[in-house]
């Protein structure tokens, strides 16, 4: 692979303030409902074509640059559309456009206060997140991944009741705390290198260590970005969080956010680390071990909720392990099926979360065992929901299934045995849990008659869009978007030291 | 003329206002203010215009009377004091701005003996910053804290003991500073900075030189509100009128901060202060203990001007741990902090005003969402302040985590690093727990008979929200430019700090 060309381009940058030029626009919009809608929804489309407009480039290798102005001598604010942070913010923003549709059937459906903000916080938390995909050296990325720590707590507290203060004062400690520690790594990352870009293949070359302190600095990275990706024992802020609204249950805490952290894992473990540093001092076995736990964990803790938001929060905290998993392997495969899985878990999980929004806003129904023959009356809803279900547990021809098996090919070629037994059983407890919501929404009766059937189309439209593409993407991964040929660039970028 | 004279303008021209005021508003009490505002935003043109000068040609100097240093009075602009200069000057100058919706609800009637004082303070702190003599810096400091007593008397019941205290305690702290000088004039035969550091390492060790720093350090520490010697700041900004907490407590304690910068760095030498009398690193451990104590009283506190009173105790320690790491990184995030803070806890006074003009109290526990009703700019600029305290980018208080944060690491200190991470996350438990209740606590419900209804309405209908522009204004300035601050402190750090990096560091 050649070395990749860099131009310059006001393209990542207009990516990133679109929807922050959007927010004054909501506010000031506050007392029209309909013209602050028409905001978000213009920002969603113009900042997902102006991430499209970045795919050929990416693909081909050439790759924009931008920089803001220096922000601490000798460290700029810049942004790089490489592979991986394209493959990315093209998931962050296309899913945005969808949530945003989705979000105002929601909110309407139940006549929500604070709309404004509401639709302003979540601009903030797009902008924050291309912010992190584009950003082309640690200092950056701590800019916008804290950025998206506060944007993303007024609406974790959206419904301003007792449970959601505490779940945001959970929320703050935990990501807090995991920024604080993210900038003690970058810090001493700077002290060490004297320059925080990001390289594939990771920075530290020339650097020496002793054993000790690369492992403390390794915590210290794993713990800041692995609080957001939600690697036990850092998960509880999630399942805690989903007393938020479910377009933001579905959006940050299934794809932006979430896979924030899990993108910064990949970061850390690629572009900072590098395999050889990684491998030569057994960090990725220790990040294995722990992305393992969590997946079996999480599977098992997800049995025991009976609220369904909970229970797809605990499936989440386990499918981001699978893409943790993925990068501790540092084989080919499993780079490419831990990559896949970012999207293809971000398009499964998203529709499920749709699927649990439409049935509270219509039914007002959040438990599981209240759920009984409601396939009945919301037979597309529950039609995606099986989708997404059947594509968690990873069967066939539904897009979980590719990252799943290249995630098995990877454990092989690095030569393991365990982490395969884990993808097994972890399949098969997703489908443990996933099947009785299933079987109870369309094989039982309900107690007692459901009055309404359907939600608005404007929820029922997304939600069968994102089944629909996770089915897709199951038939082709390579569809519309080239997702498995960006990952496979970025996986051949990390173990073969060839990026920018 | 101007132009030679111009680094001996500000306190002059301060001072000579501070005395014409009571003279010219003896009739009309109302010129008092416009007076004072009017002083204030000339010094801040002419500090503009100053460090505008350094910028472009480097250092001045300006000889009083024309006497020759070391036998004159010399006053040195170098990019460090310029800098603090207009920090403070800009700051006094959006409080005074302020202050005239304040001031006459508090302390009325007094507004000519106040303004006059005031002006007298902020001469006082000019002095300190641009004055080359360690003597005439100890007249300036006397200037500075006489003003500060009466200004911070002048205020509520508990406000003269306050002051009193403050009063002996600074005292006793200029005396120390005054017998260090002493001993220091006594080897070296001048009292003029540069010459002094000139001289200093021709004297082989002394201890006379050794009790002369450390008594000078003291002294000035008791003003800096340095741990363990912060006992008088609490008292003094909870009790004192809104105006002077909102002006001491950003310039107050930084302009000390600064004295013992100079006198460090620039009179002593890197390697005396930190090495053959290890008084930097006292500084230090003791700014970190100072951090960690301030920030968990602050979180004890049930009253907002003495939660940010000693929310400042914490964050003095930040410059203090900045400048007792003796190093070029600690030293950027030393500085960087003095701007920062001073914006910071400028804006946050200012808003703890508004809160005591709008309803009479500013106690933590009562607040609820109807004040950020009431007052939804002033909350917004709250906000923003309070997310740079907790140094969350893009705010200012993100980069001066930063640079200490790297200051420690390079020193290899991994306790103050920690201190410094720890403190940002107590700062957010303090400042997130008045957010909750101003955005998420409903207000009680109204009693009956309260008929609340047609003024709600009125103000839904503005835009703006909140009345009194005087009062919000100011806070949406300073607290906005938290954000530029923070965006644009690259050029801040390589325009000016890096400049002034002590030599030896």
């Amino acid at each position: 692979m050649t070395t990749p060309e860099i131009y310059r381009s006001f393209i990542p940058f207009y990516a990133v303030m679109v929807s922050l030029t959007a927010v004054p626009l909501i506010l000031l919009s506050f007392r029209h409902a309909n013209l602050r809608e028409f905001w978000t929804l213009a920002a969603s489309i113009i900042k997902f074509a102006l991430v499209f407009l970045l795919l050929p480039g990416a693909l081909a290798g050439r790759i924009a640059e931008f920089t803001f102005w220096e922000i601490s001598p000798g460290i700029a604010l810049t942004l790089k559309t490489d592979a991986f942070g394209v493959f990315f913010a093209l998931i962050a923003s296309g899913l945005w456009m969808l949530t945003s549709i989705y979000s105002i059937g929601y909110v309407r459906g139940l006549k929500e206060h604070k709309q404004t903000r509401y639709f302003a916080c979540f601009a903030v938390c797009l902008s924050a997140t291309i912010g992190i995909a584009f950003a082309a050296n640690l200092l950056t990325f701590v800019f916008f991944y804290e950025i998206l720590t506060i944007a993303t707590y007024p609406l974790v507290i959206h419904k301003e009741t007792r449970v959601a203060i505490q779940a945001g004062r959970k929320y703050l400690v935990y990501t807090l705390t995991a920024g604080v520690l993210l900038i003690a790594a970058t810090a001493w990352t700077y002290r060490i290198t004297g320059n925080l870009d990001f390289r594939a293949g990771g920075m530290f070359a020339n650097a020496s260590f002793s054993p000790s302190a690369i492992t403390v600095l390794f915590i210290l990275f794993l713990a800041g970005v692995g609080v957001k990706a939600a690697i036990m024992p850092l998960h509880s802020w999630l399942p805690a969080a989903m007393v938020a609204p479910t377009p933001v249950s579905a959006l940050l805490h299934a794809v932006a956010v979430v896979k924030s952290g899990v993108f910064g894992v990949v970061r850390v473990v690629g572009f900072v680390f590098g395999p050889q540093l990684m491998r030569q001092f057994d960090l990725n076995t220790l990040l294995a071990i722990m992305a393992g736990a969590t997946i079996i964990l999480a599977s098992l803790l997800a049995f025991r909720q009976d609220n369904l938001k909970q229970r797809l929060a605990y499936s989440t905290v386990g499918h981001l392990s699978y893409i943790v998993l993925g990068a501790a392997l540092l084989s080919p495969a499993s780079l490419i099926g831990g990559l896949l899985h970012i999207v293809n878990h971000a398009t499964l999980k998203i529709t499920l979360f749709f699927c649990a929004g439409a049935i509270y806003v219509r039914h007002h129904k959040e438990k599981i065992s209240e759920l009984d023959g409601i396939g009945r009356v919301m037979p597309w809803t529950m039609g995606a929901f099986t989708v997404g279900a059947v594509g968690l547990a990873g069967i066939p021809p539904i897009n979980g299934f590719i990252s799943k098996w290249q995630l098995g090919l990877g454990a092989l070629q690095a030569g393991e045995i365990l982490p395969l037994a884990v993808l097994v059983l972890s399949g098969l407890l997703n489908a443990g849990y996933f099947a009785p919501i299933i079987y109870r929404a369309f094989l039982k009766s309900p107690a007692v008659p459901y009055k309404h059937g359907e939600a608005s189309p404007l929820m029922v439209i997304p939600i069968v869009m994102t089944g629909l593409f996770s089915l897709l993407l199951g038939l082709n991964p390579d569809l519309f978007f080239y997702f498995y040929r960006l990952a496979a660039q970025v996986s051949a970028s990390i173990l073969g030291g060839t990026g920018p | 003329m101007i132009i030679y004279n111009s680094p001996a303008l500000v306190p002059l021209l301060l001072l000579a206002t501070a005395i014409s005021i009571p003279v010219l508003a003896i009739k009309k009490t109302k010129l008092a203010y416009p007076l004072a505002v009017g002083a204030s935003l000339f010094s801040v043109i002419l500090s503009s215009y100053n460090i505008f000068r350094v910028w472009k040609s480097g250092p001045l100097t300006y000889h009083f009377g024309g006497w020759i240093p070391p036998i004159g009075i010399e006053y040195v602009l170098d990019p460090l004091s310029a800098f603090i200069a207009l920090v403070i000057n800009i700051v006094a100058f959006f409080v005074l701005w302020h202050a005239s919706g304040v001031q006459e609800r508090e302390i009325p009637g007094k507004s000519v003996p106040y303004y006059s004082l005031v002006l007298l303070f902020l001469c006082g702190a000019n002095g300190i910053i641009m004055t080359g003599d360690l003597f005439n810096l100890y007249v300036f400091l006397e200037i500075f804290s006489l003003a500060g007593y009466g200004l911070i008397g002048i205020g509520e019941k508990q406000a003269p003991v306050a002051a009193f205290r403050y009063l002996i305690m600074g005292t006793v702290g200029a005396s120390f500073y005054l017998l260090g000088l002493g001993f220091l004039y006594i080897v070296t035969g001048s009292l003029n900075m540069a010459d002094i550091k000139n001289i200093l390492p021709l004297i082989d060790s002394n201890p006379a030189v050794e009790a002369a720093l450390s008594l000078m350090v003291i002294g000035i520490g008791i003003k800096m509100a340095i741990f363990p010697l912060h006992g008088w700041l609490p008292d003094a900004y909870t009790y004192a009128p809104s105006t002077t907490s909102s002006l001491i407590a950003p310039i107050g304690t930084k302009v000390a901060a600064y004295a013992i910068i100079r006198l460090l760095f620039f009179v002593f030498d890197v390697k005396f202060v930190s090495r053959t009398l290890p008084i930097t690193d006292l500084i230090a451990w003791l700014a970190a203990i100072g951090i960690l104590y301030g920030s968990v009283m602050a979180m004890a506190q049930k009253e907002m001007k003495r939660m940010l009173a000693y929310s400042s105790v914490a964050q003095i320690g930040y410059i203090g741990l900045g400048i007792g790491m003796a190093n070029p990184l600690g030293f950027i995030g030393a500085v960087l902090h003095i701007l920062n803070h001073a914006f910071m806890k400028g804006t946050l006074f200012l808003v703890a005003a508004n809160l005591r003009k709008n309803s009479g109290h500013s106690d933590i526990s009562r607040l609820d969402a109807s004040y950020r009703k009431k007052l939804p700019w002033s909350m917004a600029a709250f906000t923003l302040a309070a997310l740079s305290m907790i140094g969350l980018p893009p705010t200012a208080g993100f980069f001066s985590k930063w640079y200490l944060a790297l200051g420690a690491i390079d020193r290899g200190n991994w306790v103050f690093l920690a201190v410094i991470l720890v403190s940002s996350l107590l700062n957010a438990v303090y400042f997130f727990r008045i957010l909750e209740k101003v955005y998420l606590v409903p207000p009680p419900a109204p009693k009956a008979g309260e008929d609340l209804s047609p003024k709600a309405k009125k103000r839904r209908g503005s835009l703006i929200g909140e009345e009194e522009y005087g009062l919000m204004i100011p806070c949406v300035i300073l607290s906005f430019s938290l954000l530029l601050l923070g965006l644009g402190n690259a050029n801040i750090v390589k325009g000016i700090i890096q400049r002034i990096i002590p030599l030896g560091m």
